[in-house]
């Protein structure tokens, strides 16, 4: 069986499969709506969790809440299943294959075949749509990938099972329009994410989120320079770019996305002063890219003075305050 | 970023995939276009692999002079660390920890060295000490 399922590829694989499975209930959105409503962008220091032995850091909101928050700020019914068997998540699938339903799985990537070998990581929260079957095979739609592909039975049910930190237990999602999505309420929708976006950035509580989440972690460049040395220092900003840039995580690319998002809510808000703050995200994601450029002199071993990490604090502050002001200008506007 | 200045570099991605990037085009409306890779992304994801490779390494002599069991070994060659091999084998933490030392380790029984090699996708054989000192790897 084989649903007649519409691919399109984005940058980031939550935003894609929201946007990919919305499309297929009737409502065509894009991938930059899709991330502003569900509030996707943020910034967070995980000093805890450890990936690849350094620190965790993320670009947007937790994996899962963009497509919860959209859909239910837009009126829609989100199905979403979690299982203990293989066999159980494997019959759910199917019959929602055979209701003609495509459905968005969470998975791990380090076992997806059909990924390079050199992106294989332990990460367990990439998302794709599963839109059919054929004999042994499950018709897969990665958003990242240009083109649909497919996965053994064996394939899916391991990347579905995936074990680690966020292991996504199987789990399926898929929404349910019940009733037709008006332009009212993308309107309201794109305000409350607004809203709730300033809310994560500018006010949320703790040192390691948000925009003090940047400060912070500029200030604790300098302390890993003092206290693990510069190699040390070096893979810790190899991580920061990575989590910023690679397939699956986003981040100066979220920058872009959100004021894409900005610029395109303006047909629907109608609000001048957005398209002026769309320019300062544009401007976050550019100085995001050139500290990445910084980082990467600094773990290449080009730069290693400790002028080149006050260097990189700098950036980073500078990046907070942009951030900052953008978010502020943002509030300030009547929504 | 403007469209023409996306990175077009040479990347692992050749051959799987052309990421998708937004950026301003000449009319300052965003727009989206692919990418083929970007240096400053592939050297960061080099460093991760050279302190992988690096680690694995390390294991392999570790095991070699008997420190510890060549369940550390297969471990990292698997990108694991405790926690996810716990998750994946169903043993506690500190029962992994126990396995890693070499005297706990020669006494395991099959069951849980099979355990082991299931997960790790390798032979039971394999997991065998005398392996690393016939330096075949």
């Amino acid at each position: 069986m084989q649903i007649n399922f519409n691919h399109q590829q984005s940058a980031h694989c939550e935003n894609g499969v929201t946007v990919n499975l919305l499309n297929y209930s009737g409502l065509r959105l894009t991938e930059p709506l899709v991330f502003g409503m569900g509030s996707g962008l943020f910034f967070i220091y995980i000093p805890f969790l450890k990936v690849n032995n350094a620190p965790a850091f993320s670009y947007r909101t937790m994996p899962g809440l963009i497509f919860k928050r959209t859909c239910s700020r837009l009126g829609i019914k989100v199905i979403r299943k979690k299982f203990r068997s293989e066999s159980e998540a494997q019959r759910i699938l199917d019959d929602c294959l055979i209701k003609n339903q495509p459905v968005g799985c969470q998975v791990g990537v380090y076992y997806l075949t059909y990924f390079p070998k050199e992106y294989r990581f332990h990460f367990n929260a990439h998302n794709l749509v599963v839109y059919g079957k054929t004999d042994d095979r499950y018709l897969i739609s990665d958003p990242v990938m240009e083109d649909t592909t497919s996965l053994t039975e064996f394939d899916l049910n391991r990347v579905r099972f995936a074990k680690g930190p966020l292991a996504p237990k199987g789990q399926l999602y898929y929404p349910q329009i019940e009733n037709i999505v008006s332009d009212e309420k993308i309107v309201y929708a794109i305000k409350r994410g607004i809203k709730q976006n300033i809310r994560d950035m500018l006010y949320i509580p703790g040192p390691i989120a948000g925009v003090s989440g940047i400060k912070y972690v500029a200030k604790k460049i300098l302390k890993w320079h003092d206290r693990l040395g510069a190699k040390t220092t070096g893979l810790y900003l190899a991580q920061l770019v990575r989590m910023q840039e690679e397939i699956g995580t986003g981040g100066g690319g979220f920058r872009y996305i959100y004021a894409a998002f900005l610029q395109q809510s303006h047909a629907y808000l109608k609000n001048d002063s957005i398209i002026k703050i769309a320019e300062q995200f544009t401007k976050a994601g550019d100085m995001w890219r050139d500290s990445a450029i910084q980082s990467a002199g600094i773990f290449k071993g080009r730069l290693t003075d400790r002028a080149d990490f006050v260097n990189m604090h700098d950036r980073l502050m500078q990046i907070a305050e942009v951030e900052k002001n953008a978010f502020t200008d943002l509030s300030k506007v009547k929504l | 970023m403007n469209k023409k200045d996306i990175p077009q570099d040479h990347s692992a991605l050749v051959n799987y995939i052309k990421e998708l990037c937004y950026a301003v085009g000449e009319d300052g409306q965003y727009t989206t276009a692919n990418s083929t890779g970007w240096d400053v992304k592939t050297n960061a994801l080099n460093l991760a692999w050279q302190d992988i490779e690096q680690r694995i390494v390390t294991a392999y002599s570790q095991v070699k002079n008997r420190e510890v069991s060549p369940i550390l070994y297969y471990m990292e060659l698997r990108l694991m660390d405790i926690g996810i091999l716990s998750a994946y084998t169903g043993f506690w933490k500190w029962t992994i920890k126990r396995h890693l030392k070499p005297s706990v380790f020669v006494k395991l029984d099959n069951k849980v060295l099979l355990k082991y090699a299931l997960i790790f996708e390798i032979d039971v054989e394999d997991l065998k000490t005398e392996k690393f000192n016939a330096d075949k790897f």
